[in-house]
Protein backbone atom coordinates (compact mmCIF):
# COMPACT_ATOMS: atom_id res chain seq x y z
CA UNK A 1 0.00 0.00 0.00
CA UNK A 2 2.17 2.76 -1.35
CA UNK A 3 0.70 6.21 -0.35
CA UNK A 4 0.34 8.88 -2.98
CA UNK A 5 1.32 12.20 -2.26
CA UNK A 6 -2.28 13.48 -1.67
CA UNK A 7 -3.16 10.93 0.58
CA UNK A 8 0.06 11.47 2.75
CA UNK A 9 -0.74 15.08 3.40
CA UNK A 10 -3.71 13.96 4.61
CA UNK A 11 -2.27 11.20 6.80
CA UNK A 12 -0.18 14.07 8.08
CA UNK A 13 -2.90 16.73 8.66
CA UNK A 14 -5.05 13.88 10.54
CA UNK A 15 -2.04 12.80 12.81
CA UNK A 16 -1.38 16.63 13.87
CA UNK A 17 -5.44 16.87 14.31
CA UNK A 18 -5.31 14.22 16.44
CA UNK A 19 -1.60 15.48 18.04
CA UNK A 20 -3.29 18.37 19.39
CA UNK A 21 -5.77 16.96 21.30
CA UNK A 22 -3.61 14.74 22.86
CA UNK A 23 -0.50 17.41 23.55
CA UNK A 24 -3.23 20.21 24.63
CA UNK A 25 -3.54 18.66 28.33
CA UNK A 26 -0.10 17.74 28.60
CA UNK A 27 1.22 20.94 27.70
CA UNK A 28 -1.59 22.61 29.69
CA UNK A 29 -0.38 20.82 32.91
CA UNK A 30 3.54 21.60 32.39
CA UNK A 31 2.87 24.70 31.67
CA UNK A 32 0.52 25.71 34.44
CA UNK A 33 2.49 24.34 36.67
CA UNK A 34 5.14 27.15 35.99
CA UNK A 35 2.54 29.78 36.27
CA UNK A 36 0.83 31.89 39.14
CA UNK A 37 -1.89 30.09 40.89
CA UNK A 38 -4.64 32.95 39.58
CA UNK A 39 -3.45 32.59 35.86
CA UNK A 40 -3.52 28.73 35.19
CA UNK A 41 -7.94 28.71 35.21
CA UNK A 42 -7.93 32.06 33.97
CA UNK A 43 -5.68 31.61 30.80
CA UNK A 44 -6.71 27.69 30.05
CA UNK A 45 -9.52 29.19 28.30
CA UNK A 46 -7.97 30.75 25.57
CA UNK A 47 -4.77 29.81 23.64
CA UNK A 48 -2.58 31.91 26.18
CA UNK A 49 -2.55 29.02 28.34
CA UNK A 50 -0.21 27.55 26.04
CA UNK A 51 2.31 30.79 25.84
CA UNK A 52 5.19 30.45 28.06
CA UNK A 53 5.52 33.58 29.54
CA UNK A 54 6.22 35.07 33.23
CA UNK A 55 7.37 31.22 34.39
CA UNK A 56 8.39 30.84 37.77
CA UNK A 57 9.41 28.08 40.11
CA UNK A 58 6.87 29.06 43.05
CA UNK A 59 4.41 26.45 42.50
CA UNK A 60 7.43 23.52 42.93
CA UNK A 61 8.60 25.06 46.38
CA UNK A 62 4.31 25.66 47.30
CA UNK A 63 4.51 21.89 47.16
CA UNK A 64 7.04 21.26 49.20
CA UNK A 65 5.95 24.08 51.54
CA UNK A 66 1.65 22.90 51.84
CA UNK A 67 2.37 18.95 51.31
CA UNK A 68 4.80 16.17 52.62
CA UNK A 69 6.09 15.47 48.89
CA UNK A 70 8.83 13.66 49.55
CA UNK A 71 7.68 11.50 51.87
CA UNK A 72 4.81 10.32 49.79
CA UNK A 73 7.45 9.97 46.59
CA UNK A 74 9.53 8.33 49.26
CA UNK A 75 6.63 5.72 49.73
CA UNK A 76 5.24 4.73 46.30
CA UNK A 77 9.35 4.28 45.44
CA UNK A 78 9.71 2.03 48.23
CA UNK A 79 6.02 0.12 47.60
CA UNK A 80 6.64 0.05 43.80
CA UNK A 81 10.20 -0.88 44.01
CA UNK A 82 10.00 -3.64 46.58
CA UNK A 83 6.84 -4.85 44.22
CA UNK A 84 9.12 -5.08 41.35
CA UNK A 85 12.29 -6.33 42.48
CA UNK A 86 10.48 -9.54 44.49
CA UNK A 87 8.23 -9.91 41.81
CA UNK A 88 11.10 -9.89 39.07
CA UNK A 89 12.42 -12.99 41.49
CA UNK A 90 9.97 -14.99 42.66
CA UNK A 91 7.99 -15.17 39.03
CA UNK A 92 10.83 -15.57 37.38
CA UNK A 93 12.09 -18.47 39.42
CA UNK A 94 8.07 -20.01 39.38
CA UNK A 95 7.67 -19.68 36.13
CA UNK A 96 11.62 -21.69 35.15
CA UNK A 97 9.91 -24.20 37.51
CA UNK A 98 6.85 -24.63 34.99
CA UNK A 99 8.94 -23.91 31.63
CA UNK A 100 11.71 -25.91 32.27
CA UNK A 101 11.44 -28.63 34.75
CA UNK A 102 10.09 -32.32 35.42
CA UNK A 103 7.59 -32.61 38.04
CA UNK A 104 4.50 -34.11 39.05
CA UNK A 105 1.46 -31.95 39.57
CA UNK A 106 3.23 -29.60 37.12
CA UNK A 107 0.70 -29.22 34.77
CA UNK A 108 -1.97 -28.86 37.19
CA UNK A 109 -0.69 -25.65 38.96
CA UNK A 110 0.23 -24.05 35.73
CA UNK A 111 -3.38 -24.38 34.29
CA UNK A 112 -4.29 -22.87 38.10
CA UNK A 113 -2.36 -20.31 37.74
CA UNK A 114 -3.39 -19.78 33.77
CA UNK A 115 -6.91 -19.41 35.39
CA UNK A 116 -6.03 -16.84 38.16
CA UNK A 117 -5.39 -14.47 36.06
CA UNK A 118 -8.54 -13.52 34.81
CA UNK A 119 -9.15 -12.16 38.57
CA UNK A 120 -8.74 -8.59 38.34
CA UNK A 121 -7.51 -7.16 41.68
CA UNK A 122 -11.17 -5.78 42.51
CA UNK A 123 -12.41 -9.22 42.39
CA UNK A 124 -10.34 -9.86 46.10
CA UNK A 125 -10.45 -6.24 47.13
CA UNK A 126 -13.08 -6.83 49.91
CA UNK A 127 -11.62 -9.54 51.39
CA UNK A 128 -8.26 -8.31 51.37
CA UNK A 129 -9.60 -5.04 52.56
CA UNK A 130 -11.62 -7.19 55.64
CA UNK A 131 -8.04 -9.12 56.26
CA UNK A 132 -6.16 -6.42 56.40
CA UNK A 133 -8.55 -4.49 58.81
CA UNK A 134 -8.74 -7.42 61.72
CA UNK A 135 -5.26 -8.04 61.30
CA UNK A 136 -4.48 -4.66 62.26
CA UNK A 137 -2.35 -4.42 58.99
CA UNK A 138 -4.08 -1.00 57.88
CA UNK A 139 -1.67 1.70 57.12
CA UNK A 140 1.28 -0.41 56.60
CA UNK A 141 3.85 -0.76 53.77
CA UNK A 142 3.67 -4.52 54.05
CA UNK A 143 0.06 -4.36 53.30
CA UNK A 144 0.54 -2.10 49.98
CA UNK A 145 3.63 -5.03 49.39
CA UNK A 146 3.42 -8.35 49.83
CA UNK A 147 -0.30 -9.44 48.23
CA UNK A 148 1.13 -8.02 45.01
CA UNK A 149 4.73 -9.53 44.82
CA UNK A 150 3.15 -12.88 43.56
CA UNK A 151 1.38 -12.19 40.10
CA UNK A 152 0.00 -14.75 37.75
CA UNK A 153 0.08 -12.55 34.52
CA UNK A 154 4.14 -12.04 35.27
CA UNK A 155 4.91 -15.93 35.50
CA UNK A 156 2.71 -16.17 32.64
CA UNK A 157 5.05 -13.95 30.34
CA UNK A 158 8.09 -15.12 32.21
CA UNK A 159 6.86 -18.51 31.15
CA UNK A 160 6.08 -17.80 27.81
CA UNK A 161 10.03 -16.62 27.44
CA UNK A 162 11.72 -19.48 29.02
CA UNK A 163 9.56 -22.21 26.97
CA UNK A 164 11.19 -20.82 23.87
CA UNK A 165 14.63 -20.61 24.91
CA UNK A 166 16.70 -23.70 23.17
CA UNK A 167 17.24 -26.56 25.93
CA UNK A 168 20.95 -26.55 24.73
CA UNK A 169 21.90 -23.43 27.07
CA UNK A 170 21.06 -25.61 30.58
CA UNK A 171 22.40 -29.12 29.01
CA UNK A 172 25.89 -28.48 29.08
CA UNK A 173 25.95 -27.05 32.33
CA UNK A 174 23.62 -29.33 33.61
CA UNK A 175 26.34 -32.10 32.04
CA UNK A 176 28.60 -30.00 34.49
CA UNK A 177 26.57 -30.92 37.62
CA UNK A 178 25.26 -27.03 38.21
CA UNK A 179 22.47 -26.78 40.24
CA UNK A 180 19.26 -25.90 38.94
CA UNK A 181 18.92 -22.51 41.25
CA UNK A 182 22.79 -21.70 39.77
CA UNK A 183 21.63 -22.49 35.78
CA UNK A 184 18.82 -20.11 36.31
CA UNK A 185 21.36 -17.29 37.61
CA UNK A 186 24.17 -17.82 35.38
CA UNK A 187 22.40 -19.28 32.28
CA UNK A 188 18.05 -18.56 31.84
CA UNK A 189 18.29 -15.17 33.25
CA UNK A 190 21.42 -13.40 31.55
CA UNK A 191 19.64 -14.59 28.62
CA UNK A 192 15.79 -13.18 29.43
CA UNK A 193 16.83 -9.55 29.53
CA UNK A 194 13.91 -8.57 27.83
CA UNK A 195 11.15 -9.98 29.47
CA UNK A 196 12.81 -8.83 32.56
CA UNK A 197 12.37 -5.43 31.08
CA UNK A 198 9.15 -5.96 30.13
CA UNK A 199 7.43 -7.26 33.23
CA UNK A 200 9.52 -5.03 35.39
CA UNK A 201 8.12 -1.82 33.24
CA UNK A 202 4.54 -3.06 33.22
CA UNK A 203 5.08 -3.80 37.41
CA UNK A 204 6.26 -0.54 38.17
CA UNK A 205 3.41 1.32 35.25
CA UNK A 206 0.96 -0.54 37.23
CA UNK A 207 1.85 0.05 40.84
CA UNK A 208 3.28 3.49 40.30
CA UNK A 209 -0.16 4.76 39.12
CA UNK A 210 -2.20 2.19 41.73
CA UNK A 211 -5.02 4.17 43.48
CA UNK A 212 -8.01 2.24 44.88
CA UNK A 213 -5.98 -0.73 47.55
CA UNK A 214 -3.99 2.63 48.64
CA UNK A 215 -6.87 4.51 49.37
CA UNK A 216 -8.69 1.23 51.23
CA UNK A 217 -6.00 0.86 53.46
CA UNK A 218 -4.15 4.46 54.31
CA UNK A 219 -5.53 6.23 56.42
CA UNK A 220 -2.84 9.04 57.70
CA UNK A 221 -0.09 10.45 55.53
CA UNK A 222 3.21 8.27 57.04
CA UNK A 223 2.51 5.45 54.16
CA UNK A 224 0.70 7.04 51.38
CA UNK A 225 1.31 7.37 48.26
CA UNK A 226 1.60 9.66 45.26
CA UNK A 227 -2.26 8.83 43.42
CA UNK A 228 -4.19 8.89 46.87
CA UNK A 229 -1.30 12.18 48.12
CA UNK A 230 -2.72 13.59 44.85
CA UNK A 231 -6.22 13.25 45.31
CA UNK A 232 -6.33 14.75 48.59
CA UNK A 233 -3.95 17.43 48.19
CA UNK A 234 -6.48 18.64 45.01
CA UNK A 235 -9.32 18.71 47.53
CA UNK A 236 -6.64 21.17 49.94
CA UNK A 237 -8.14 24.22 50.77
CA UNK A 238 -7.32 27.08 49.52
CA UNK A 239 -7.76 25.70 45.76
CA UNK A 240 -4.33 26.45 43.83
CA UNK A 241 -3.86 24.94 40.45
CA UNK A 242 -0.62 25.95 39.59
CA UNK A 243 0.20 23.95 43.30
CA UNK A 244 -1.77 21.07 42.59
CA UNK A 245 0.05 20.78 38.55
CA UNK A 246 3.43 21.13 40.29
CA UNK A 247 2.24 18.13 42.00
CA UNK A 248 1.27 16.27 39.28
CA UNK A 249 4.44 17.30 36.84
CA UNK A 250 6.52 16.08 40.03
CA UNK A 251 4.88 12.84 40.05
CA UNK A 252 4.88 11.63 36.78
CA UNK A 253 8.32 13.10 35.86
CA UNK A 254 9.65 9.66 36.57
CA UNK A 255 7.51 7.53 34.35
CA UNK A 256 7.63 9.72 31.61
CA UNK A 257 11.95 10.27 32.17
CA UNK A 258 11.88 6.02 32.08
CA UNK A 259 9.78 6.30 29.36
CA UNK A 260 11.55 8.09 27.12
CA UNK A 261 14.47 6.30 27.72
CA UNK A 262 13.16 2.77 27.65
CA UNK A 263 10.27 3.51 25.11
CA UNK A 264 11.10 0.09 22.88
CA UNK A 265 10.65 -1.49 26.03
CA UNK A 266 7.69 -0.37 27.13
CA UNK A 267 6.01 -0.68 23.45
CA UNK A 268 7.07 -4.48 23.57
CA UNK A 269 6.15 -4.70 27.24
CA UNK A 270 2.67 -3.83 26.74
CA UNK A 271 2.36 -6.00 22.80
CA UNK A 272 3.78 -8.67 23.96
CA UNK A 273 1.34 -8.96 27.13
CA UNK A 274 -1.48 -8.69 23.71
CA UNK A 275 -0.17 -11.02 21.11
CA UNK A 276 0.71 -14.51 22.81
CA UNK A 277 -2.37 -14.84 24.21
CA UNK B 1 11.70 -46.00 40.35
CA UNK B 2 14.50 -46.53 37.94
CA UNK B 3 17.93 -44.48 37.98
CA UNK B 4 16.55 -42.56 34.57
CA UNK B 5 13.49 -41.71 36.29
CA UNK B 6 15.10 -40.74 39.35
CA UNK B 7 17.67 -38.13 37.20
CA UNK B 8 14.36 -36.58 35.55
CA UNK B 9 12.23 -36.17 38.12
CA UNK B 10 12.91 -32.67 39.44
CA UNK B 11 9.95 -32.28 41.97
CA UNK B 12 12.12 -31.13 45.21
CA UNK B 13 14.02 -28.48 43.20
CA UNK B 14 10.87 -27.63 41.19
CA UNK B 15 8.64 -27.05 44.61
CA UNK B 16 11.08 -25.13 46.45
CA UNK B 17 11.62 -22.89 42.89
CA UNK B 18 7.67 -22.26 42.44
CA UNK B 19 7.15 -22.12 46.72
CA UNK B 20 7.28 -18.68 46.92
CA UNK B 21 5.00 -17.51 44.02
CA UNK B 22 2.35 -20.42 44.74
CA UNK B 23 2.32 -19.05 48.60
CA UNK B 24 1.31 -15.58 47.20
CA UNK B 25 -1.36 -16.58 44.52
CA UNK B 26 -2.71 -19.38 47.40
CA UNK B 27 -2.88 -16.30 50.40
CA UNK B 28 -3.55 -13.30 48.72
CA UNK B 29 -5.80 -13.76 45.24
CA UNK B 30 -7.12 -17.39 45.76
CA UNK B 31 -7.89 -17.57 49.70
CA UNK B 32 -9.13 -14.20 49.79
CA UNK B 33 -11.53 -14.80 46.13
CA UNK B 34 -12.99 -18.32 48.34
CA UNK B 35 -13.46 -16.00 50.99
CA UNK B 36 -15.69 -13.16 49.14
CA UNK B 37 -17.76 -16.11 47.47
CA UNK B 38 -18.57 -17.35 51.16
CA UNK B 39 -18.68 -14.14 52.54
CA UNK B 40 -21.30 -12.83 50.21
CA UNK B 41 -23.81 -15.55 51.38
CA UNK B 42 -23.88 -13.92 54.91
CA UNK B 43 -24.47 -11.21 56.34
CA UNK B 44 -21.04 -10.45 57.80
CA UNK B 45 -20.56 -6.50 59.09
CA UNK B 46 -16.99 -5.08 59.98
CA UNK B 47 -16.88 -4.69 63.70
CA UNK B 48 -20.57 -5.43 64.16
CA UNK B 49 -20.66 -7.22 67.83
CA UNK B 50 -23.54 -9.67 66.41
CA UNK B 51 -23.38 -13.38 65.55
CA UNK B 52 -23.04 -13.72 61.65
CA UNK B 53 -25.71 -15.87 60.09
CA UNK B 54 -26.06 -17.32 56.88
CA UNK B 55 -28.70 -15.66 54.16
CA UNK B 56 -28.20 -17.39 51.46
CA UNK B 57 -29.24 -15.19 48.68
CA UNK B 58 -30.34 -12.65 50.57
CA UNK B 59 -27.55 -9.67 49.71
CA UNK B 60 -27.92 -10.83 45.77
CA UNK B 61 -31.83 -10.65 46.19
CA UNK B 62 -31.08 -6.86 48.39
CA UNK B 63 -28.75 -5.57 45.15
CA UNK B 64 -31.07 -6.05 42.44
CA UNK B 65 -33.77 -4.41 43.89
CA UNK B 66 -31.18 -1.47 45.47
CA UNK B 67 -31.93 1.27 42.75
CA UNK B 68 -28.41 2.69 43.63
CA UNK B 69 -27.00 -0.53 42.26
CA UNK B 70 -28.71 -1.34 39.22
CA UNK B 71 -27.49 2.10 38.37
CA UNK B 72 -24.09 1.48 38.64
CA UNK B 73 -24.48 -1.73 36.43
CA UNK B 74 -26.16 -0.14 33.69
CA UNK B 75 -23.87 3.30 33.97
CA UNK B 76 -20.90 0.25 33.46
CA UNK B 77 -22.97 -0.92 30.32
CA UNK B 78 -23.14 2.40 29.40
CA UNK B 79 -19.86 3.10 29.45
CA UNK B 80 -18.68 -0.15 27.84
CA UNK B 81 -21.25 0.33 25.01
CA UNK B 82 -20.28 3.66 24.20
CA UNK B 83 -16.46 4.36 25.55
CA UNK B 84 -15.11 0.57 24.02
CA UNK B 85 -16.30 1.22 20.40
CA UNK B 86 -15.21 4.60 20.19
CA UNK B 87 -11.97 3.90 21.73
CA UNK B 88 -10.96 0.61 19.70
CA UNK B 89 -12.23 2.52 15.90
CA UNK B 90 -10.06 5.43 17.40
CA UNK B 91 -6.94 3.04 17.84
CA UNK B 92 -7.70 1.30 14.64
CA UNK B 93 -7.64 4.65 12.90
CA UNK B 94 -4.40 6.15 14.77
CA UNK B 95 -2.57 2.26 14.09
CA UNK B 96 -3.57 2.81 10.10
CA UNK B 97 -1.88 6.28 10.14
CA UNK B 98 1.14 5.47 11.72
CA UNK B 99 1.60 1.80 10.19
CA UNK B 100 1.90 3.93 6.45
CA UNK B 101 5.87 4.63 8.17
CA UNK B 102 5.88 7.96 7.28
CA UNK B 103 8.96 9.80 8.92
CA UNK B 104 7.95 11.35 11.96
CA UNK B 105 5.68 8.21 13.13
CA UNK B 106 7.88 7.41 16.19
CA UNK B 107 7.22 10.82 17.37
CA UNK B 108 3.53 10.12 16.83
CA UNK B 109 3.39 6.76 18.50
CA UNK B 110 5.52 8.13 21.46
CA UNK B 111 2.32 11.00 21.68
CA UNK B 112 -0.73 9.47 21.36
CA UNK B 113 1.26 6.57 23.63
CA UNK B 114 2.13 9.01 26.89
CA UNK B 115 -1.32 9.52 28.37
CA UNK B 116 -0.65 5.13 28.81
CA UNK B 117 2.08 5.75 31.31
CA UNK B 118 -0.37 8.74 33.56
CA UNK B 119 -1.51 7.71 36.60
CA UNK B 120 -5.03 7.51 36.26
CA UNK B 121 -5.71 9.76 39.72
CA UNK B 122 -3.81 12.47 38.08
CA UNK B 123 -5.26 12.53 34.94
CA UNK B 124 -8.40 12.61 36.65
CA UNK B 125 -7.25 15.56 38.22
CA UNK B 126 -6.25 17.18 34.80
CA UNK B 127 -9.20 16.79 33.15
CA UNK B 128 -11.08 18.55 36.30
CA UNK B 129 -9.49 21.76 35.47
CA UNK B 130 -9.87 21.17 31.82
CA UNK B 131 -13.92 20.71 32.72
CA UNK B 132 -13.92 23.32 35.03
CA UNK B 133 -17.42 25.56 34.96
CA UNK B 134 -17.98 29.21 33.13
CA UNK B 135 -16.58 29.99 29.97
CA UNK B 136 -12.77 29.99 31.30
CA UNK B 137 -13.12 26.25 31.27
CA UNK B 138 -10.88 24.57 28.87
CA UNK B 139 -13.58 22.18 27.10
CA UNK B 140 -16.07 25.33 27.40
CA UNK B 141 -13.68 27.24 25.78
CA UNK B 142 -13.15 25.03 23.06
CA UNK B 143 -16.56 23.87 22.49
CA UNK B 144 -17.41 27.47 22.42
CA UNK B 145 -14.74 28.33 19.82
CA UNK B 146 -16.05 24.79 17.85
CA UNK B 147 -19.63 25.86 17.74
CA UNK B 148 -18.76 29.81 16.70
CA UNK B 149 -20.50 30.51 20.12
CA UNK B 150 -23.39 29.07 19.85
CA UNK B 151 -22.31 26.58 23.01
CA UNK B 152 -23.22 27.64 26.47
CA UNK B 153 -20.36 27.05 29.24
CA UNK B 154 -21.85 23.78 31.30
CA UNK B 155 -20.41 22.41 34.71
CA UNK B 156 -19.53 18.99 33.15
CA UNK B 157 -18.97 17.10 35.96
CA UNK B 158 -22.00 18.61 37.67
CA UNK B 159 -24.64 17.68 35.02
CA UNK B 160 -26.20 14.45 34.85
CA UNK B 161 -26.31 14.28 31.56
CA UNK B 162 -22.89 15.51 30.56
CA UNK B 163 -20.66 14.31 33.74
CA UNK B 164 -20.89 10.69 32.43
CA UNK B 165 -20.02 11.58 28.84
CA UNK B 166 -17.24 13.17 30.34
CA UNK B 167 -15.33 10.69 32.31
CA UNK B 168 -15.95 8.70 29.24
CA UNK B 169 -13.78 11.24 27.06
CA UNK B 170 -11.06 11.23 29.42
CA UNK B 171 -10.70 7.26 29.97
CA UNK B 172 -10.36 7.19 26.05
CA UNK B 173 -8.03 9.85 25.86
CA UNK B 174 -5.67 8.30 28.43
CA UNK B 175 -6.34 4.76 27.48
CA UNK B 176 -6.32 4.26 23.61
CA UNK B 177 -2.61 4.90 23.39
CA UNK B 178 -2.47 1.13 24.85
CA UNK B 179 -4.67 -0.26 22.30
CA UNK B 180 -2.99 1.41 19.24
CA UNK B 181 0.28 0.12 20.41
CA UNK B 182 -1.12 -3.45 20.10
CA UNK B 183 -2.69 -3.25 17.21
CA UNK B 184 -0.26 -1.62 15.34
CA UNK B 185 1.95 -4.42 16.28
CA UNK B 186 -1.04 -6.50 14.61
CA UNK B 187 -0.77 -4.69 11.47
CA UNK B 188 3.16 -5.34 11.36
CA UNK B 189 2.75 -8.80 11.56
CA UNK B 190 0.38 -9.02 8.17
CA UNK B 191 2.15 -10.22 5.48
CA UNK B 192 3.12 -7.31 2.65
CA UNK B 193 2.41 -10.41 -0.01
CA UNK B 194 -1.14 -10.02 0.86
CA UNK B 195 -1.94 -6.63 -0.22
CA UNK B 196 0.91 -6.96 -3.29
CA UNK B 197 -1.65 -9.97 -4.52
CA UNK B 198 -5.25 -8.15 -3.85
CA UNK B 199 -3.70 -5.07 -5.71
CA UNK B 200 -2.54 -6.76 -8.60
CA UNK B 201 -6.40 -8.32 -8.65
CA UNK B 202 -7.10 -4.42 -8.76
CA UNK B 203 -8.67 -4.30 -5.09
CA UNK B 204 -8.62 -0.57 -4.14
CA UNK B 205 -7.47 0.43 -0.35
CA UNK B 206 -10.54 0.35 1.02
CA UNK B 207 -11.26 -3.18 -0.24
CA UNK B 208 -7.89 -3.99 0.96
CA UNK B 209 -8.81 -2.98 4.42
CA UNK B 210 -12.12 -5.19 4.84
CA UNK B 211 -10.30 -8.04 3.00
CA UNK B 212 -7.47 -7.99 4.48
CA UNK B 213 -6.64 -5.79 6.81
CA UNK B 214 -9.54 -6.74 9.44
CA UNK B 215 -9.56 -10.37 9.24
CA UNK B 216 -5.96 -10.38 9.65
CA UNK B 217 -6.62 -8.18 12.44
CA UNK B 218 -9.02 -10.26 14.36
CA UNK B 219 -7.17 -11.53 17.56
CA UNK B 220 -5.42 -8.09 18.84
CA UNK B 221 -8.68 -6.42 17.94
CA UNK B 222 -10.87 -9.32 19.82
CA UNK B 223 -7.84 -8.63 22.53
CA UNK B 224 -8.03 -4.72 22.70
CA UNK B 225 -11.91 -4.95 23.11
CA UNK B 226 -11.70 -7.31 25.94
CA UNK B 227 -9.44 -5.57 28.01
CA UNK B 228 -10.93 -2.45 27.33
CA UNK B 229 -14.52 -3.54 28.23
CA UNK B 230 -13.19 -4.81 31.25
CA UNK B 231 -11.63 -1.98 32.53
CA UNK B 232 -14.97 -0.40 31.83
CA UNK B 233 -15.98 -2.84 34.42
CA UNK B 234 -13.02 -1.76 36.80
CA UNK B 235 -14.12 2.18 36.56
CA UNK B 236 -13.76 3.62 39.18
CA UNK B 237 -10.48 6.08 40.15
CA UNK B 238 -12.25 9.10 38.06
CA UNK B 239 -15.38 8.30 39.04
CA UNK B 240 -14.25 8.74 42.76
CA UNK B 241 -11.68 11.53 42.56
CA UNK B 242 -13.70 13.59 40.00
CA UNK B 243 -17.59 12.99 40.64
CA UNK B 244 -17.59 10.47 43.44
CA UNK B 245 -20.87 8.70 41.32
CA UNK B 246 -22.45 12.35 41.32
CA UNK B 247 -24.22 13.99 40.05
CA UNK B 248 -27.75 11.88 40.88
CA UNK B 249 -26.30 8.68 40.65
CA UNK B 250 -25.01 9.33 37.01
CA UNK B 251 -21.37 8.26 37.23
CA UNK B 252 -21.44 5.61 40.05
CA UNK B 253 -20.01 2.20 39.16
CA UNK B 254 -20.31 -1.72 40.49
CA UNK B 255 -16.51 -0.55 41.92
CA UNK B 256 -17.74 2.24 43.61
CA UNK B 257 -20.69 1.19 45.33
CA UNK B 258 -18.51 -1.61 46.41
CA UNK B 259 -15.55 0.20 48.05
CA UNK B 260 -18.86 2.34 49.05
CA UNK B 261 -20.06 -0.77 50.85
CA UNK B 262 -17.05 -2.24 52.19
CA UNK B 263 -15.30 1.13 53.30
CA UNK B 264 -17.64 3.64 54.52
CA UNK B 265 -20.65 1.31 55.37
CA UNK B 266 -18.64 -1.64 56.72
CA UNK B 267 -21.04 -4.06 54.80
CA UNK B 268 -18.48 -6.63 53.85
CA UNK B 269 -20.88 -9.33 53.33
CA UNK B 270 -22.64 -6.76 50.47
CA UNK B 271 -19.59 -5.93 49.19
CA UNK B 272 -18.71 -9.37 49.02
CA UNK B 273 -21.57 -9.84 46.87
CA UNK B 274 -20.96 -7.24 44.65
CA UNK B 275 -17.99 -8.58 44.36
CA UNK B 276 -19.52 -11.98 42.52
CA UNK B 277 -21.61 -9.99 40.40
CA UNK B 278 -18.42 -7.84 39.23
CA UNK B 279 -16.85 -11.39 38.87
CA UNK B 280 -19.40 -13.43 36.87
CA UNK B 281 -19.47 -10.02 34.85
CA UNK B 282 -15.63 -10.50 34.02
CA UNK B 283 -16.04 -14.05 33.03
CA UNK B 284 -18.57 -13.90 30.81
CA UNK B 285 -16.90 -11.34 29.07
CA UNK B 286 -13.71 -13.37 28.76
CA UNK B 287 -15.37 -16.75 28.07
CA UNK B 288 -17.14 -14.70 25.19
CA UNK B 289 -13.67 -13.77 23.81
CA UNK B 290 -12.22 -17.23 24.04
CA UNK B 291 -15.24 -18.31 21.79
CA UNK B 292 -14.62 -15.91 19.37
CA UNK B 293 -10.88 -16.52 19.44
CA UNK B 294 -11.07 -20.10 19.07
CA UNK B 295 -13.87 -19.45 16.39
CA UNK B 296 -11.14 -18.07 14.58
CA UNK B 297 -8.20 -20.99 15.01
CA UNK B 298 -10.41 -23.30 13.95
CA UNK B 299 -11.03 -21.78 10.68
CA UNK B 300 -7.68 -21.11 9.68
Amino acid sequence: MRPGPGSTLMTYLLLAGMAALFIAPLLMMFLGSLKADHRVLLESGSLTAFLPRELSLQNYSDVFRRSEFPRFFFNSLFITSCIVVCGLVVNSLAAYAFARLQWRGRDLLFNLVLALMILPFEAIAVPLFYGASILGLRDTYAVQILPFIANAFAIYLFYSFFIGMPRELEEAARIDGASTLRIFFSIIAPNAKPVFASVAILTFLTWWGSYLWPTMVTIGPTVRPLPVAIASFYTLPPLQWGDILAFGVMMVAPVVLLFVIFQRWFVAGVASSALKG
Amino acid sequence: MSRRRRLNDQTAPALLLAMPALLGLLLFILLPFATALVLAFTDLRLGSPLAVNLVGLDQFLYLFNDPDFMRALLNNLLFAAVAVPLQTLLALALALLLNRGLPGTLAFRTLFFMPVVFPMSLVAVIWSLIYAPGPNGMMNAFLQWASFGLWEAKDFLRDPLLAMPAIMLLSIWQGVGFQMVILLAGLQGIPQTLYEAAALDGAGRWRQLLHITLPQLRNPLIFVILVTTILAFRLFDQVQIMTRGGPENATTTVIYETVQAAFARQQVALASAMTVVFFLLVLAITLLQRRFTHHQREVA
